[in-house]
């Protein structure tokens, strides 16, 4: 690895920028994001700061099941985010469905339309399952740089 | 050289990802200059269904379900549910579990206005708000966790009573965090008072008059800040609430301003309520035995959740699985009025006045709409047709209600 991709590793491991989507979620976990970010639980001490725009984030955070309306628009904002890009299903809606799974209008869970780096279950994930979940990818590409979404498709 | 007046009004798109709106939902703006000359909602991005899904399962798993419609006043959807099913198999629920229902629905209550108070802090460009609340946000948390075991969703409702006591120790915890709450809330309504660009920034934004609020039924906070005195807590108290003490905030100011000051005057009654509760509240058990099915019937229940009020539709067959549940969730009261607030004012007001309301598009999102993409056109779809697909499709699934709706139309 060159001196460069080393630099843009470290700063990507300690800043990493999130963008919070809500693909269909009651807001009971969107909020337990928000919590997360003031200041009780503070995940901003890790470098962690909410973007606005898939643009400038490295981590899609997915709270819900992705009901067949956002479904599009999920895939067009996973498209529009630069490589390399990590996705983290909050909340047990997001890894599987949950309670929603085989409603008409809910497509399953993140990983049945963009691949997902990161599983984080709770309903809701609490502010401290999510801290825990967002540091341990970090961890995990400390581990193993090359590898560019770890648990997605090859 | 062009005149403004050349141009045709500018449409905008806002929506369903953007930094001003937390939730799934479009929003179609037209502009002329910095003014928003009309404006359209579209929903529908957060439809999952869950009526549909509480069809297919019993009374006591769609209670679990209804809770997840909003992860932000959970609990009023579980009990205004659940009151609706106890109505229709006479169920009579002790008055300890009224009192418990009660207290955690004015906990939920001041959670819910002090995160609506950051978000709103936070749309004006005042994070520190947001910051301060939801940091003073997080002992009420911790009291529900401590109380019914989860931050959001308690799931402390079941049909029948509640599921968990109150032991005295956890009664003290409230009253101690009660009172670092109420201090804390006495400083937010100094600052709404007395700092001016807090006051400059939301005085006139997103007038909504006293006819037209009336006009299109607004409700809730909404309502209030237009001097309409609407609180199904004093017209049509449920739980504990005919027995306790408290008055219905209302202020004449018709605009942004006015829903502030409704909501922190809501947050002292709400302290208020609670020191009652716990010190009211009577001794015996918190749950009555119930049976699985409930008997065939139909019944409306109202509740005043944090955002207005709540209304659930429930009619039972005689199985122990409902046969339709409908739920109109307070936004959809509001967000008629959204549009009316916008008229004529400008761009920079939006997230605001939209976030005044205190939105929630995941308790909103009940409706779809069926359109013909091939035909080009929209093609409306009645009810029946909608009714008979459903049957259809249980039917399929191998749920047959025939033969039961028979002997039902037989017997009344």
């Amino acid at each position: 690895m060159g001196i460069i991709s080393k630099i843009i590793n470290w700063s990507r491991l300690k800043s990493p920028w999130v963008l919070h989507f809500n693909t269909g979620a009651c807001n009971a976990c969107d909020i337990e994001i928000i919590a997360a970010l003031t200041p009780r639980y503070d995940l901003e001490r890790f470098g962690v700061v909410l973007k606005a725009t898939p643009r400038h984030a490295d981590v899609l955070l997915c709270s819900g099941p992705v009901t067949k309306q956002i479904e599009s628009r999920l895939l067009r904002i996973y498209e529009q985010m630069s490589e390399p890009k990590f996705v983290v299903a909050v909340g047990t809606c997001a890894c599987s469905g949950g309670v929603f799974n085989g409603c008409y209008n809910v497509a399953g869970g993140i990983n049945s339309v963009i691949p997902v780096s990161a599983y984080i279950p709770g309903c809701p994930a609490s502010p401290k399952a999510i801290i825990d979940g967002v540091v341990k990818l970090l961890q995990s590409l400390e581990a193993k740089p090359k590898s560019k979404r770890p648990g997605g498709k090859k | 050289m062009h005149d403004v007046h050349d141009f045709e009004d500018v449409k905008i798109p806002i929506g369903p990802q953007h930094p001003a709106l937390k939730e799934p939902e479009s929003f179609l703006i037209s502009l002329r200059g910095e003014k928003i000359t009309a404006s359209s909602v579209r929903l529908g991005y957060n439809h999952r269904g869950i009526e549909k899904a509480c069809e297919e399962r019993t009374y006591t798993q769609g209670l679990y379900l209804i809770e997840r419609i909003c992860g932000i006043c959970s609990h009023s959807h579980s009990t205004c549910f659940v009151q609706a099913v106890e109505e229709i198999a006479g169920i009579e629920i002790t008055a300890r579990a009224k009192y418990l229902r009660t207290l955690i629905g004015e906990l939920e209550r001041i959670h819910s206005h002090l995160l609506w108070l950051g978000v709103a802090g936070h749309e004006i460009g005042f994070d520190t708000l947001l910051m301060y609340t939801w940091r003073d946000r997080e002992v009420v948390m911790d009291l529900l966790a401590t109380l019914t075991g989860n931050r959001v969703n308690y799931g402390i409702n079941t049909v029948g009573g509640v599921r968990r006591d109150i032991s005295h120790k956890q009664k003290e915890e409230v009253l101690k965090a009660i009172d670092i709450l109420e201090e804390r809330t006495k400083y937010y309504i100094d600052l709404a008072k007395g700092e001016t660009t807090l006051i400059k920034r939301l005085q006139g934004v997103g007038v909504l008059s006293h006819e037209d609020a009336e006009k299109l039924d607004a409700v809730g906070p909404t309502a209030r800040a237009s001097g309409i005195e609407r609180d199904v807590r004093k017209d049509d108290p449920y739980a504990a609430y005919g027995e306790l003490d408290f008055k219905v905030i209302s202020v004449n100011s018709c605009d942004v301003y006015g829903r502030t000051l409704v909501r922190l005057g809501e947050l002292m009654e709400s302290f208020s309520l609670v020191r009652q509760v716990i010190r009211k509240i009577p001794d015996g058990s918190i749950l009555v035995k119930s049976a699985r099915k409930v008997p065939a019937g139909e019944a409306v229940s109202r509740y005043e959740a944090p955002r207005g009020e709540d209304l659930h539709y429930v009619r039972a067959n005689g199985t122990e699985k409902p046969d339709r549940v409908k739920v109109r969730a307070p936004t959809l009261a509001n967000i008629q009025s959204v549009s009316k607030m916008l008229e004529d004012r400008y761009l920079a007001d939006m997230p605001i006045v939209i976030a005044a309301i205190d939105p929630c598009f995941s308790c909103t999102d009940r409706l779809v709409a069926v359109r013909d993409t091939k035909n080009k056109g929209s093609n409306t779809v009645v009810w029946e047709t909608i009714r008979l697909q459903g049957i259809e499709w249980y039917k399929n699934k191998g749920i047959d209600f025939t033969s039961l709706n028979e002997k039902l139309t037989k017997l009344s």
